[in-house]
C-alpha cells in the first residue's frame, strides 16, 4: 500500500556528448519526443518568481506516471491542475495522455508570473490548455462543478506564519501557513463540488500537513484514499495522495494497490491501516 | 486566451448571480493555426454554451457561426471547421472580459485572463 515507487524514463537526462558531431547539431531546437511520458526538463520555462520543478514536482509526476494506465481507463475529459507554478506537471500529464487527444487541460495559479511561465512551457511542449490566473478555482467553479476528473494540486505546504499565506511573489508557492495547511484546508472545501463522480484528486502533503487528518477529513466528506508515492529527503517526508469518492472504482487493476475500499470488509481494515500509518509517521517525525 | 477558455469564466464577486457570459473588449486579437482534431471538437460541442460562444466570436469579428446548432452539424466539413477557428484559432491577446451585472473588468494580458477579485469582492 505504501508503495514508493520510482519511475524510471526512457528518455536519456541529456544527450551524450559523443554524440554531438557538430555544433550546429548541438544547437538543434529542443523538441519534445513523441515518446516522452513527462515534460523535457530543457524545455519548462523560469523565471525568478516562479517555483522551479523540484522533488515534491517530481513525486507528483512520478505518481501520475505511476497510475497513467488507470487514468488512462478512467478515459478523462477534464484535467485540471491547480497552483501549476512552471507547468512541469501539466504538461507531463498532458503529454503522458497525448494518444487520448480529447481531454480538455485547464491550468491556474494565484500568480501572474507562474501562468505566464506555464503558458511558455507548454507552448515549448506544443501542448494547449486553458491557463488562468485565479484563486484556486475562482471565476471556473461554477462552469467545472462536477466535471473536473482528474485534478492535481501541489500546494503550499511548508509551515509559516499565517500573514505570509498568498502574499505575493515565490512565497506563494510554498507558505501555507499554520501547519502549512491554510491552502490545502480551503482546497478541500472544494474538491467535492468540482469533481466528476468518477473523478480522482491527486494531492502532495508532506508530514507536518498531517496527511492522516486530510484522510479523515475527506473520509468524512466520503471519500476514500490512498498513498500513491511517499518519499522521504533530509528535508521532508513527502506523500502524495489519491482521493476517491467512496464506492467508485479507484484501479482497472484489482491486483495492484487495489481499491482500499471494498464490499470485502477488506476496506475497512485497509482504510484504519492507512490512518494508523499516516498518524504513526506523524508521531514518528515528531518524536 | 481562446474562447474555448472564454466559455467557462464567470464574474464571481459576492452577491453576483448572473456573471456569465463575460463581455469582450479586445485590445490585440491574434490568429494561431492549429491542426484541427474532430474527436475533441465533437466532445466538447455539447458542454459549451453556444450562445456565448457565438457571441464571443462575434465580440472578435466572426460572424459565420449560426444562431442554431446540433450535433448532426458536427458532419459537416465546412461547420466544423469554422468552430475549429472560432474555438481554438482565435486568441484574445490583450484586452478585458466585463462582468455582464456589474462592468467588473477582468484583464488579459499576454493571452491570460485575471480571475483575481479584491478583497472586498471575495
Amino acid at each position: 500500500m505504501d508503495i514508493a515507487l520510482d519511475v524510471v524514463e526512457g528518455q536519456p537526462r541529456a544527450t551524450p556528448l559523443s554524440l554531438v558531431t557538430t555544433l550546429e547539431e548541438y544547437r538543434k531546437p529542443l523538441l519534445p519526443s513523441p515518446r516522452r511520458k513527462s515534460a523535457d526538463i530543457r524545455l519548462v520555462a523560469r523565471h525568478a518568481d516562479v517555483y522551479e520543478p523540484c522533488d515534491d514536482s517530481f513525486a507528483l509526476v512520478d505518481a501520475l506516471l505511476a497510475d497513467r494506465a488507470n487514468i488512462c481507463e478512467l478515459q478523462p475529459s477534464v484535467c485540471l491542475e491547480v497552483g501549476c507554478g512552471s507547468g512541469y506537471v501539466v504538461a507531463s500529464l498532458a503529454l503522458m495522455l497525448s494518444d487520448r487527444r480529447n481531454i480538455r487541460f485547464i491550468a491556474t495559479d494565484i500568480s501572474k508570473s507562474a501562468v505566464e511561465t506555464t503558458r511558455s512551457t507548454l507552448a515549448a511542449h506544443n501542448l494547449h490548455a486553458d491557463v488562468l490566473v485565479a484563486d484556486l478555482v475562482s471565476g471556473i467553479e461554477s462552469s467545472i462543478a462536477g466535471a473536473v476528473d482528474v485534478l492535481v494540486f501541489n500546494p503550499p505546504y511548508v509551515p509559516t506564519a499565517d500573514d505570509e499565506v498568498g502574499v505575493g511573489g515565490i512565497a506563494s508557492a510554498w507558505a501555507g501557513g499554520d501547519r502549512g495547511r491554510v491552502v490545502i484546508d480551503r482546497m478541500l472545501e472544494v474538491v467535492d463540488s468540482i469533481l466528476s463522480s468518477k473523478g480522482w484528486f491527486y494531492l502532495v502533503t508532506v508530514t507536518a500537513n498531517n496527511p492522516g487528518e486530510i484522510c479523515q477529513i475527506m473520509r468524512r466528506k466520503g471519500f476514500a484514499s490512498r498513498i500513491v508515492i511517499q518519499r522521504s529527503t533530509e528535508e521532508e517526508s513527502l506523500h502524495v495522495l489519491k482521493f476517491w469518492r467512496d464506492g467508485t472504482n479507484e484501479s482497472s487493476d484489482p491486483q495492484s494497490n487495489g481499491p482500499l475500499v471494498s464490499p470485502s470488509g477488506r476496506a475497512s481494515f485497509l482504510q484504519r491501516s492507512l490512518s494508523h500509518r499516516l498518524s504513526c509517521l506523524v508521531s514518528f517525525k515528531s518524536v | 486566451m481562446r474562447l474555448l477558455t472564454h466559455n467557462m469564466l464567470a464574474c464571481n464577486i459576492k452577491g453576483v448571480t448572473n456573471g456569465f457570459p463575460l463581455g469582450i473588449d479586445a485590445t490585440r486579437v491574434e490568429t494561431k493555426e492549429v491542426e484541427m482534431n474532430p474527436d475533441f471538437l465533437k466532445h466538447i460541442f455539447p458542454k459549451l454554451r453556444w450562445e456565448a460562444f457565438r457571441a464571443a466570436a462575434h465580440s472578435l469579428g466572426i460572424d459565420n457561426l449560426p444562431e442554431q446548432v446540433d450535433s448532426n452539424m458536427l458532419l459537416d466539413e465546412e461547420f466544423l471547421q469554422q468552430f475549429h477557428h472560432a474555438l481554438l484559432e482565435v486568441h484574445l491577446e490583450e484586452g478585458a472580459l466585463i462582468c455582464p451585472e456589474t462592468g467588473r473588468r477582468f484583464p488579459v494580458s499576454k493571452g491570460i485572463p485575471n480571475m483575481l477579485l479584491n478583497e472586498d469582492e471575495v
